[in-house]
């Protein structure tokens, strides 16, 4: 076999360049910048400055209000995980089984894929409002009083509710092509072995999706942290009062709206150190126990 | 045809001339909607009364929005001639001396008269610094008071209350019984904590309200009289007199505007929103209450909304364009309009003359509430507060009110935190100073 290769050195380096430059001006450059930034308090307007070393580490770590705020963001990311997983799975089974209409019913599944994060928060808004919300309506016939915007606990739900919504037709999308890239014939023997729908899902079915469900689970983690944001900031509306919010949007509060610059680097620099952990533990752990086909 | 040809083209001629001969400045704000639209009106006004300068007026989102937006511009040198930043950014923009010239600098230097004694009594000192001098020019004032809905009060036979005593023993029992939910508010913090200060004369920080620098200013929010306020709040809550809707302004709003609340305190320049409705009932206004056990002589109230800065780093012609329209926007009939078309108070007391003059107050006696309010006796604790990441200060009380309010929280340990949280942030702030 003939390998293809390059005449010199330098053409691979100079076709990769374009990509280095954008790396390096919009990930090297501002993530260094942040690292800088949070050793230091800094007036807004950039006139003054202290060097104070870890002192802004080590007042997140002493805030029992960024506690919270963690606590919260983890219990966030895993049930909006679990639920936008589990919900399309279900789902892509079901869509996987129907024969007839089989392509206006996944259609549809799929639609709210071009929702926009704030647009979908905009509609849980509607949908949850105080006074004539459709939903919050219907929480009160079943005697639950939804207050969003009031009660944490109900705001907190909106949040996860909209979340899970939002994201569960990705989900459905890769399931339902997992699902279908099983091969008929294992299908076939699978139903000899086994008379139960339920036992051949998790004998023989769900260990082949495992590829696409790790693979979700990381790109599901990622959403819950970060893609959220428009969600969580359209649903306290530009007031965070006793409202929940999730470690990026803290980073946004102090940073855009309070103008810490000082404060919000150092969360950043914590979420960028989360995703670093993260990737190394999708690149060790998880890769080298999925056998991909 | 031919006709229009000439015409357009003769009036691109104009317009390229009018580019070439006027300064262009600009003006970022945050003023949406129909607010929006009235500091267009001015911009317009001011573009057409005269033919040397010109202004471009940008809506640039919230309050908030807009300082972050100029602070980045800043720093980058493309900032521009002015800025809206509003109370709770006072402090961040007042203490980055070299960002601003002081509007009495830049008026003074240009050939406009200036006399801070020419502005209503309360709004003279929120936006200057410690000496008086006027460093940003009150634009949008307001301040809260209390709207009540005309035909509930009648309703329950009472009238609106002058205590938060009579609200509590009087007022408030009369509207259950008639059906109401006597009280809301749209903004705990500025409301319930800040004006309580100055309504009730009562010191809100250290080192002077923090006028006299960042070093060692601290909060005196822990105080029993407002302890006790906030106690009297969850009672009415638990009664039925009190509702709290969350922190968003509207939220509040609503209810009273539905009818379902009775009174509800919102702010002065709430006023032409409100007539602008179409509402089941008459509204009309008064002064905000006080507890006649903290104080007998209640005093003035601090001015909300948000004052104009001239940013520095521009040309000696840009920056005469800038006092040329501060003078044109202080003139009383711009303060008259701007006053009559959104419920914000006219900035001098000519302007307030001209609408008596005018009938204005005999129209519309809810739209002199503000001024009135601004113009009552002054004291040490009511000029103004002076505190750096207050806006990060604001989110602290507003989380805490609102974990107090849903019973999350007590209103002592509430407070406590809300001291030790405000005075961390105040230290932070003051390190960013050095």
């Amino acid at each position: 076999m003939k390998r293809a290769g390059f005449a010199t050195r330098w053409l691979p380096i100079l076709l990769l360049l374009p990509q280095l430059a954008i790396i390096a001006v919009f990930f090297y450059w501002p993530a260094a910048q942040a690292v800088q930034s949070s050793f230091y308090l800094e007036d807004p307007f950039g006139f003054g400055s202290s060097f104070v070393g870890f002192e802004n580490y080590t007042h997140l770590a002493g805030s029992s209000e960024y506690a919270r705020i963690a606590k919260f963001t983890l219990l966030f990311t895993i049930l909006v995980t679990f639920f936008s997983l589990a919900l399309a799975l279900l789902l892509a089974v079901k869509a996987d089984n129907v024969i007839r209409g089989a392509r206006t019913y996944r259609t549809l599944l799929m639609w709210v894929y071009a929702v926009a994060p704030p647009v979908a928060g905009f509609i849980g808004l509607l949908m949850l409002n105080q006074t004539w919300g459709p939903l919050a309506e219907l929480s009160k016939t079943f005697g639950w009083d939804f207050k969003l915007g009031v009660n944490f606990g109900d705001t907190a739900s909106a949040m996860v509710l909209v979340a899970v919504w939002k994201q569960v037709p990705v989900n459905f999308i890769f399931f339902l092509s997992g699902l279908q890239s099983i091969p008929k014939s294992v299908r076939e023997a699978a139903l000899i072995d086994a008379k139960s729908s339920f036992r051949r899902f998790w004998d023989v079915t769900f260990p082949l999706l495992a590829p696409t469900g790790f693979f979700l689970l990381i790109i599901n983690i990622t959403y819950a942290l970060f893609d959220t944001f428009g969600v969580v900031d359209v649903l306290v509306k530009g007031e965070p009062g006793n409202n929940p919010m999730t470690l990026v949007y803290k980073i946004y509060v102090d940073g855009f709206r309070g103008n810490d610059i000082g404060g919000s680097s150092a969360q950043s620099v914590i979420l960028m150190v989360l995703v670093l952990a993260l990737t190394i533990f999708q690149f060790r752990l998880v890769e080298r126990r999925i056998h991909y086909t | 045809m031919k006709n229009i040809a000439i015409s357009s083209a003769a009036t691109l001629c104009m317009l390229a001339n009018t580019a070439f001969a006027e300064t262009e400045i600009t003006l970022w704000h945050g003023m949406g909607g129909a607010l929006g639209e009235a500091v267009n009106d001015i911009a317009e006004g001011f573009n057409a009364s005269q033919n040397e300068y010109a202004i471009t007026p940008v809506f640039k989102g919230t309050y908030e929005e807009t300082l972050t937006a100029g602070i980045a511009a800043f720093r980058a040198g493309e900032q521009p001639n002015i800025i809206q930043v509003f109370d709770a950014g006072a402090a961040t923009v007042i203490a980055a001396q070299g960002a601003t010239i002081p509007v009495q600098d830049l008026l003074e230097a240009n050939g406009v008269d200036f006399d801070i004694e020419d502005y209503i009594s309360g709004l003279r000192y929120f936006f200057a610094d410690a000496d008086g001098k006027m460093i940003g020019m009150p634009f949008n004032s307001s301040s809260p008071i209390m709207y009540y809905n005309m035909q509930a009060l009648e309703a329950a036979g009472v009238t609106a209350p002058v205590t938060w005593e009579e609200f509590e023993t009087v007022t408030a029992p009369a509207l259950k019984d008639a059906g109401y939910v006597a009280l809301s508010q749209s903004h705990l913090p500025w409301i319930f904590v800040e004006n309580f200060m100055s309504r009730h004369d009562l010191p809100f920080a250290t080192n002077n309200n923090g006028y006299d620098g960042v070093d060692g200013t601290e909060i005196l929010v822990n105080i029993d009289p407002l302890k006790a306020h906030f106690t009297a709040l969850i009672e009415w809550q638990d009664e039925g007199y009190f509702e709290w809707f969350g922190t968003g302004w509207n939220d509040n709003q609503t209810p009273f505007e539905n009818g379902d609340v009775a009174i509800w305190l919102g702010s002065s320049g709430s006023f032409g929103g409100l007539s602008k409705l179409d509402l089941d009932f008459d509204f009309s206004a008064t002064v905000l209450p006080y507890w006649e056990a903290v104080t007998t002589e209640p005093k003035q109230t601090f001015i909300g909304g948000a004052a104009l800065f001239a940013m520095s780093g521009q040309s000696d012609e840009e920056n005469a364009a800038t006092a040329a329209f501060f003078q044109y926007l202080t003139s009383p009939e711009v303060q008259y309009m701007w006053h009559r078309e959104t419920g914000y108070v006219p900035v001098t007391e000519a302007a307030y003359e001209l609408a008596t003059a005018d009938g204005h107050y005999g129209r519309f006696p809810a739209a002199e509430i503000g001024i009135q309010q601004l113009s009552l006796d002054a004291s040490e604790n009511t000029r103004g507060y002076r505190m750096g990441f207050y806006v990060q200060i604001r989110d602290v009380m507003n989380r805490e009110f609102g974990r107090i309010l849903t019973g999350e929280t007590s209103v002592s340990d509430a407070f406590n935190i809300i001291e030790a949280d405000s005075n961390e942030l105040l230290s932070r702030f003051a390190q960013t100073q050095n």
